[in-house]
């Protein structure tokens, strides 16, 4: 089958996020494959795939979390990532939201967009930072857009699991990273958050790229973006929603030989 | 009110400011004035001998909120902190050493006694300088920074820990103390440092310079307390809580964990430094026993019978625990163990809050809302 030549240079210039021949292996089990995967600027790409495809090795070696054993990842056009670790790449502007939602439980919404707000992360600075009226604005405003104004000053602990997951969306936007990796965002949602996070992710693709990972395929439909489906840790098929679910490899691996 | 003033005023609320105005007051005249001013037989008249021993608890409160910065509120339970209370303690020492100068027993003006006894004829070098107070006093926060950084450096890049950092720091204090022991470290050994004389020109053995001793301590308390306070109410405090609700998700975030930690660790070592160099001269001996793994973990009973993460219930646990302490010495020694087990037992299952959570859920009515439930077995 045909795919995207990896060392097509137009490519590369126009991409924001560059992986060609990513390879890693854990005890023997090979959990990417040569992956070549191309995110245009300003693209949203959705990455579908069974269990164990890859899907969240893939997030974990962009973020510096996993070292792959082959290839290269290159973010814009020649930073090349796999030798940085996370706080170096979360700086570069890549950002990402777990699968399971991971906030700061014993700080308030307010201070855990506060902590997210793109700054100075050093330590001296940290410790001397004081709040400033324009970042003041810019958190007020992120809370609208993630509809947690109501809940500024609440604890993240005590948030429902799908305004958690919001909320780290929204720790994300404040990081205004150039391209943000999230990974399952509307696990555990009902179907009308399912909905709003849909119409959330197209509001904030405007400004940036973005990759998400999804089970669900309904929200993947609505997110209406090209799709990557991942199988043994390799994409075997990309193109819209409607030209993969009648690919016969995907159809094969979805539904078992 | 200039800037610097204003956040300093902002660290604390009206309330806090007020009871730390009472505690000073209390603590820096009505003590020193009941204990110098009011005729021995009275019954308010506090001896020179509670006195000494408010002026160790004070020691003790400080080296609890340097436990509690980097425990309650960075989640790094550090079993080690003897190590730099200790070494703060020995630095001091060294300099009251120096001092004793020619009216040491050997009356050798170059060598304290232990090293005579050794047949040492000249002072090691790392003994230099300790007969300066200036260059003590500089000893006294930076050996413990020093260790700190250098340990905190190897523990927190290999991304030790919880539980294992725990241990490790544990193995590094018995280290310390093993070390400590021996005669050829030039430290004393087993008997430690002691025979001190006088600080600053001061006599050790006089009530005034006990005194002066307790209110320098107490003025250390406050001070160490508004650092602390600033520290966790900065910027870099709300990050300490984060990495202990969840460190990795502070690294996707572009921090880097291993230097906030570094920075807390150290700073932490410095306090419980600074700590032992107070305590020394009140007790008026040093020896490898501060070194003692047990020592270390009392130390983190104080922070949680206070309860973590507030600083002042490190200094309210770090009161209460060494209080119980002094009084079963003198009235059933041989169940002050027993007494401080059950203790951190009870504090662990019942009230993990610690002393200062109990208050804030009496305050808030929760406890008797807690208490009516249960009497009543229905929902209030």
């Amino acid at each position: 089958m045909s795919m995207s030549e990896p060392t097509n240079s137009a490519a590369l210039a126009e991409s924001i996020l560059y992986l060609e021949g990513v390879s890693v292996s854990f005890d023997g089990f090979k959990a990417l494959n040569s992956l070549n995967l191309i995110i245009r600027r300003g693209e949203m790409r959705a990455i579908i795939g069974p269990n164990g495809a890859g899907k969240t090795t893939m997030m974990d070696i962009v973020t510096g979390k996993t070292r792959p054993d082959t290839g290269r990842v290159l973010f814009g056009e020649d930073v090349d990532l796999t030798h940085l670790d996370e706080a170096d790449i979360a700086n570069l502007g890549i950002g990402r939201k777990f699968q399971k939602p991971t906030v700061f439980e014993s700080l308030t919404v307010f201070e855990n967009l506060y902590l997210s707000l793109k700054s100075d992360r050093s330590i001296r600075e940290t410790l001397f930072a004081r709040l400033r009226g324009e970042q003041n604005d810019r958190i007020d405003a992120t809370l609208k857009t993630i509809r947690l104004t109501e809940r500024r000053d609440d604890l993240a602990g005590d948030l429902s699991h799908g305004q958690k997951q919001w909320l780290e969306i929204g720790m994300l936007l404040a990081q205004e990273p150039e391209l943000m990796l999230l990974d399952e965002p509307v696990a555990g949602m009902s179907d009308a958050e399912t909905e709003q996070t849909a119409i959330l992710l197209e509001e904030i693709s405007k400004d940036r790229s973005l990759v998400v990972v999804e089970h669900d395929m309904e929200f993947v439909r609505d997110l209406d973006c090209v799709v990557s489906v991942l199988h043994e840790g390799s994409v075997i098929a990309e193109g819209s929603m409607d030209s993969v679910q009648v690919d016969p490899r995907v159809i094969e691996v979805y539904l078992g030989r | 009110m200039g800037p610097i003033s204003r956040r300093l005023f902002a660290l604390e609320s009206r309330k806090g400011w007020a009871a730390i105005a009472v505690l000073m007051v209390v603590g820096l005249f009505v003590v020193p004035f009941l204990n110098l001013a009011v005729p021995e037989g009275s019954f308010f008249h506090i001896s020179t001998f509670w006195v000494a021993t408010l002026g160790k608890y004070l020691c003790f409160a400080i080296l609890a909120l340097a436990l509690d910065l980097i425990w309650g509120y960075a989640g790094i339970l550090s079993l080690g902190h003897g190590a730099f209370f200790g070494l703060g303690g020995y630095a001091m020492g060294m300099y009251m050493m120096r001092q004793i100068g020619d009216r040491s027993v050997y009356g050798n003006p170059d060598l304290p006694d232990f090293m005579v006894f050794l047949n040492w004829d000249s002072l090691p070098w790392y003994w230099f300088g300790f007969d300066q107070f200036w260059f003590a006093a500089l000893m006294v926060v930076l050996v413990p920074g020093l260790l700190a950084f250098v340990f905190g450096w190897l523990a927190f890049r290999s991304r030790i820990t919880g539980v294992y950092f725990s241990i490790i720091s544990q193995a590094m204090v018995f280290a310390f103390m093993l070390a400590f022991f021996r005669n050829e470290m030039g430290f004393g050994g087993n008997n430690g440092l002691t025979d001190f004389k006088d600080i600053l020109g001061f006599d050790l053995s006089r009530d005034t310079t006990k005194i002066g001793l307790y209110v320098v301590s107490a003025i250390a308390l406050v001070l160490v307390y508004l650092i602390c306070r600033a520290v966790v109410s900065s910027k870099l405090g709300r990050l300490l809580i984060a990495v202990r609700d969840a460190e990795s998700r502070v690294r996707f975030l572009g921090y880097s964990v291993t230097n906030a930690k570094l920075f807390v660790f150290t700073l932490s070592a410095m306090l419980a430094g600074i700590a032992g160099a107070l305590y020394v001269p009140q007790v008026g001996i040093i020896n490898p026993g501060e070194f003692s793994p047990a020592k270390s973990i009392e130390m983190a009973i104080w922070v949680a019978v206070g309860g973590r993460g507030t600083l002042f219930g490190a200094i309210v646990g770090a009161f209460t625990v060494n209080g119980a302490r002094t009084y079963f010495t003198g009235a059933a020694p041989e169940i002050w163990l027993f007494f401080l087990g059950a203790l951190f037992i009870l504090v662990t299952l019942v009230m993990p809050k610690g002393l200062v959570g109990v208050y804030r859920s009496i305050r808030s009515g929760e406890m008797r809302d807690a208490i009516l439930r249960r009497i009543r077995r229905v929902d209030v």
